[in-house]
């Protein structure tokens, strides 16, 4: 006699350890696999974009750090610029040098969480977690030293940056820039042949190069899956096209070639910070701008490569001291499109790998 | 470098297959939400756009209507187009592009659940960051809630 079944249905979340944050995954299950999944989301929602429309420009920038908390300087980016575009706002060399070095600290910073988490949800336990933060917490001393805060640091100003790099940053940095690759290599040798990683992560949740294009994917998600598309080469904002580096991309689009995109890409950083150290020139950190600023009505959209992606602000002034109009192109919700066909089909046990490999920030989805 | 098309060839030669429907305006292209798909269509699958990656969707409430900004980009050519439609704000449903570009999808969704904008043949169109049965949609400018008392 055939046993009687019936699809089961599991909420994963909302507050969950491999959830990354406040998510969501209600998923049917027949036996171990996914037929569907239904991600829900929201749990963070303040609506920054309506809060954007009661501030003054200025008074905006914090509220752009606590969209991605885990990089909070490059999310600032993207608005700076988009009012620097609409009011013409110029910036001196020095502050665009400081910029690109603190972003690509932040980059290092984020994807060391990113790799260090994903490792979590498929059960090296706090192991590599620890290695990671171990170099976390050195880039996290560098961004105190300059900005006096930990993980939101209110960096950008239009026009520049908070503040200039106090004497004792750049010896720091040195140092930082000396040791890092050796522990990048570190963990490649921990972690390149590591049975468990090779095996859960190998070709499991293969994004195909159509699919990550018809869905708006960005960063290590596009890349992964073989398409060389990084905002800093292909539309090079501020002082990026002075500088050389690599665009690492996978070949297959699983989850090991997102995890190796990323390990790349910090190697790629480093040289960048490198570059930027050498050719930075002494001057103003900050230029100069009206007290008050009120871009003429009009709309600007700028955009940078965050460590998820391509993040655009968009917005729109109507001449006011407030903006009419602010939006947010987030990759990590952008990112999210392709769960539910990454999902469908796989083991319950690697929608949580594959859902890490995506590396969202529940900040910048919600907004 | 991602380069913007130019304004007027591009309106020169949507004239030809679409009429007066499509027409220059600001930094883009304006057009109404019935011949939305088969323009976006035209832009995704003709060769010298290939605009095979829809960038970003965007909804702005101005006084007399809404309007909805989809910044189209070509990963093959590295360029961009603007595309902007005007919708009643009485009447506000537009064609949903989902079918076009999956990217739409969850974008949709986001300006259907804050400005209460439909999205016509859309897959799954329900609230997504705010909870159902939430009521209004708070990116209209007459939104009004108690934290900030009259809608400002």
């Amino acid at each position: 006699m055939a046993l009687a079944t019936e699809p089961f249905i599991l909420n994963i979340g909302p507050a969950h350890p491999s959830t990354h944050g406040v998510f969501r995954m209600r998923t049917t299950l027949d036996g171990e696999v996914i037929v569907d999944v239904e991600p829900v989301f929201g749990y963070l929602h303040r609506g920054i974009e309506k809060l954007c429309e009661r501030r003054t420009y200025k008074k905006n920038i914090p509220l752009t750090d606590r969209l991605d908390y885990v990089s909070a300087i490059n999310n600032n980016w993207p608005y700076v610029l988009a009012v620097e575009q609409l009011a013409g706002i110029q910036v001196p060399p020095r502050a665009e040098y400081l910029r690109v070095i603190m972003s690509e600290l932040q980059r290092i910073a984020s994807h060391l969480l990113a790799i260090g988490s994903v490792m979590n949800d498929m059960g090296i336990f706090f192991t590599a977690f620890m290695y990671m933060f171990r170099e976390r917490e050195k880039i996290i001393d560098l961004l105190e030293m300059v900005t006096g805060q930990r993980l939101l640091y209110n960096y950008m100003r239009f026009g520049g940056v908070s503040q200039d790099i106090p004497t004792e940053f750049l010896p720091a940095l040195a140092k930082f820039l000396k040791v890092m690759p050796g522990y990048l290599d570190e963990y490649d040798q921990m972690l390149a042949e590591n049975e468990i990683l090779l095996s859960r992560m190998k070709g499991i949740g293969i994004l195909k190069p159509q699919t990550a294009i018809g869905a708006s994917t960005s960063g290590p998600v596009l890349r992964g899956s073989g398409i060389k598309w990084d905002l800093r080469k292909a539309a090079p904002y501020s002082v990026y096209d002075k500088l050389e580096f690599d665009v690492p991309t996978g070949a297959n689009g699983d989850c090991y070639d997102r995890y190796r995109v990323r390990m790349e890409e910090m190697r790629q950083s480093l040289r960048i910070i490198q570059q930027a150290v050498e050719q930075m020139p002494a001057g103003k950190f900050q230029g100069r701008v009206p007290l008050r600023i009120r871009p003429p009505a009009g709309e600007a959209y700028a955009q940078i490569e965050s460590p998820r992606g391509m993040l655009g602000c968009y917005l729109v002034s109507d001449g006011s001291e407030l903006p009419y109009r602010c939006h947010f192109r987030a990759p990590a919700f952008l990112n999210l499109t392709v769960l539910r066909e990454l999902l469908i089909g796989q083991k319950l046990a690697d929608a949580i790998v594959i859902f890490g490999s995506i590396d969202i920030s529940m900040g910048e989805v919600d907004r | 470098m991602t380069t913007e098309l130019s304004i007027s060839d591009t309106a020169a030669r949507l004239k030809a297959h679409f009429g007066e429907g499509v027409a220059p305006a600001g930094d883009g292209l304006a057009t109404s939400p019935e011949l939305l798909p088969r323009v976006a269509g035209y832009l995704r699958d003709t060769a010298g756009f290939d605009f095979d990656f829809l960038d970003m969707m965007a909804a702005v409430d101005y006084a007399d209507r809404f309007e909805l900004v989809y910044r189209l980009l070509s990963l093959k050519h590295n360029h961009t187009l603007t595309l902007r439609v005007n919708c009643d704000k009485n009447k506000a449903v537009v064609p949903s592009l989902a079918g076009l570009w999956q990217g739409a999808d969850l974008q949709e969704r986001e300006i259907y659940d804050l400005f209460g904008i439909s999205f016509n043949g859309h897959p799954n169109l329900k609230r997504i960051v705010l909870w159902e049965g939430f009521e209004g949609h708070p990116l209209r400018k007459d939104f009004k809630d108690g934290a900030y008392g009259a809608g400002d």
